[in-house]
C-alpha cells in the first residue's frame, strides 16, 4: 500500500474494477472505448477534448494518459497548451460569470 | 574467423535490460512469457527474407536509432562479404533481399548489389531514410536507378509534421524527406497500378507504443496528400527496441522502467508467433548472421553451432532451420500490442 493518495501503478490497474460489479465495469468500459473510437470527430480531436477535461477534473491519471495520447497523435506541447487554456478560461469562466449573480444579490440586498 | 569481430557472450545492455533496476528484475522473463503461450524454444518457420545490412555509416544520426549509425561508422560490408550473400541468394528458398544500413545507399558497391540481385529476380527491398536520395547529385540518380529494376523503397518519415520530424531526426529532416518522396512520386512510385511499392516506416519519437497502424495510415495519407500532394503505398508502424541509442535515450530521460513496463504488460502471443526471426537471416557487415537487426547489434549471432557457420560464406539452410533463435528482454519491443517487425505490426 503506498504512502500517497495518488499511486502511478493504479493507472495500469484500472481495469481490476471490474472484479467488483463486474456488470457495471464491464459496461463502463464498452461505453469509454466506443466513446474514443473515430466517430463524426477524429481520435486526434476527441485526444484534445480529453486533454483539456482532464486538467479539468485534475485527474493525474487521466492528465498522464491524455498527453500520452495527445503525443501518439503528433499533436505538439503548444497545442496541448493551448487546449488545457481553453479548459482553463471555462474553467475561470464558471467561476466568474457568477459574479453577475453576486452583484445583483448585493444590489438587491443593500440601500 | 574474422579479425575484425568482436566475440562476446551477454551483451552489457541485455545485462542492463534484465537487472539495472528491481522493477526490471521483477519483470518476467521473454522465455517465460514465450513458455506461457507455447511458444519456447522459438525456432523458425522458414528463411524467407535475407536481410542485409550494409554498413552502419549513415549520414543522419538520428536520436532513436538502433544501430547507432553515423557519418562517424566505418563498418561497410566489402564486395566479398555481398558476393557471398548472393551465394546464399542463389541456394535458394530466400524470397526477399533486404537492403539495410546505416544509410545502404552510401556502400560503394551498393548499386553493383542491387543490379546482381535484380538480374536473379530477386524481390528487392530497399530501406531509404529519404533525405540521402537528395543529398547530392550522385544520390538524386537513385530513384531512377531503383525505378528501372522494380526495387521496392521502405522509407522511413517519423511524422506528418515536422516539428516531430526534425526532433527525432534532425533540422530540415521534414522538408528534405517530402522532396524525395516528390521526387519517387514523379516516377511512380506509390502511385496506383505503376507496380512500385514506396512504403513508409513509422518509429515513434518518444518513450511510447505506436498507435494502431491502419489509424495511423490513414492519418498519414491524408496530411502527406492534403499538404504536399504526396502519395505512398503502406505505413509500417514499427516499435523502438530499448537497445543502443534508444536505451541511451529511454535511461536518460527515466523512461526505462516504465516503457520495459509497457511493453511486457502488451505482450501479445499472436505476434509472438509471428515475429520476424522466425523467417528471416539478418547478415551483418562482417558477414555474420543473426535472428535480426537487433540481435545483430547486440552481438548475438545465431546459435549455429561452431562460430564459423555463423559466418555468411558458411551458409547452411539445414542448419539454419534446426536452429533455436536467441531470445532476450529486447524482445518485448516485437511482441507488444499489435507486435512489430521491419514489415510492421503483426497481429
Ligand atoms: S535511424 Fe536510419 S537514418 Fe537515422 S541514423 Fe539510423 S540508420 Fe541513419
Ligand atoms: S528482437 Fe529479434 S530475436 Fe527478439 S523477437 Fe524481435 S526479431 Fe526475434
Amino acid at each position: 500500500m503506498s504512502n500517497s493518495y495518488y499511486d502511478k501503478s493504479h493507472l495500469a490497474k484500472f481495469g481490476n474494477i471490474t472484479e467488483l460489479q463486474e456488470k457495471l465495469g464491464t459496461k463502463f468500459f464498452d461505453y469509454y472505448n466506443a466513446v474514443f473510437e473515430g466517430g463524426e470527430l477524429s481520435a486526434r480531436e476527441k485526444a484534445l477534448i480529453a486533454l483539456a477535461v482532464a486538467h479539468t477534473v485534475q485527474c493525474p491519471y487521466c492528465i498522464d494518459a491524455y498527453t500520452e495520447t495527445s503525443v501518439k497523435h503528433g499533436i505538439s506541447e503548444p497545442e496541448m497548451m493551448e487546449a488545457v487554456h481553453v479548459a482553463c478560461a471555462i474553467r475561470g469562466g464558471a467561476s466568474l460569470v457568477h459574479g453577475v449573480q453576486m452583484m445583483e444579490q448585493a444590489k438587491k440586498l443593500t440601500m | 574467423m574474422n579479425k575484425n569481430t568482436v566475440e562476446i557472450d551477454f551483451h552489457p545492455e541485455l545485462e542492463l535490460l534484465r537487472n539495472r533496476t528491481e522493477t526490471l528484475r521483477s519483470l518476467p522473463a521473454f522465455d517465460e512469457k514465450l513458455n506461457e503461450t507455447g511458444l519456447h524454444p522459438l525456432t523458425p518457420t522458414g528463411l524467407d527474407i535475407l536481410q542485409v545490412n550494409v554498413g552502419y555509416m549513415c549520414n543522419m544520426t538520428c536520436k532513436h536509432c538502433h544501430v547507432d549509425a553515423g557519418p562517424h561508422r566505418k563498418e561497410i560490408m566489402p564486395r566479398k562479404t555481398l558476393q557471398h550473400c548472393l551465394d546464399a541468394y542463389d541456394m535458394g528458398g530466400f524470397k526477399t533481399v533486404d537492403i539495410t544500413g546505416g544509410a545502404p545507399e552510401m556502400n560503394p558497391d551498393f548499386r553493383w548489389f542491387v543490379d546482381e540481385l535484380h538480374q536473379r529476380g530477386a524481390h528487392v527491398i530497399v530501406r531509404s531514410n529519404l533525405t540521402i536520395l537528395v543529398t547530392n547529385p550522385k544520390y538524386r540518380e537513385l530513384p531512377a536507378f531503383f525505378a528501372e529494376r522494380g526495387v521496392e523503397v521502405t522509407c522511413s518519415l517519423p511524422f506528418y509534421n515536422r516539428v516531430t520530424t526534425d526532433r527525432q531526426r534532425g533540422e530540415g529532416t521534414y522538408d528534405r524527406s517530402v522532396e524525395a518522396l516528390k521526387l519517387l512520386n514523379d516516377l511512380g512510385y506509390g502511385k496506383d497500378g505503376s507496380g512500385l511499392e514506396l512504403n513508409l516506416v513509422y518509429n515513434p519519437a518518444g518513450a511510447f507504443l505506436p498507435l494502431p497502424q491502419q489509424e495511423l495510415e490513414a492519418d498519414f495519407k491524408r496530411q502527406l496528400r492534403d499538404k504536399h500532394g504526396v502519395s505512398f503505398n503502406n505505413l509500417f508502424t514499427i516499435t523502438n527496441l530499448p537497445i543502443s541509442r534508444y536505451l541511451d535515450y529511454l535511461l536518460r530521460s527515466d523512461n526505462l522502467n516504465d516503457y520495459m513496463v509497457t511493453l511486457v504488460n502488451a505482450y501479445n502471443p499472436v505476434a509472438a508467433e509471428k515475429v520476424m526471426c522466425r523467417n528471416t537471416i539478418s547478415v551483418g557487415w562482417d558477414g555474420r548472421m543473426f535472428d535480426c537487426d537487433f540481435n545483430q547489434m547486440l552481438l548475438m549471432p545465431v546459435e549455429a553451432g561452431d562460430s564459423n557457420a555463423t559466418y555468411i560464406q558458411n551458409f547452411d539452410t539445414e542448419t539454419l532451420m534446426k536452429r533455436r533463435i536467441r531470445t532476450g528482454q529486447h524482445c518485448f519491443g516485437c511482441t507488444a500490442g499489435a507486435g512489430s517487425s521491419c514489415g510492421g505490426s503483426l497481429a
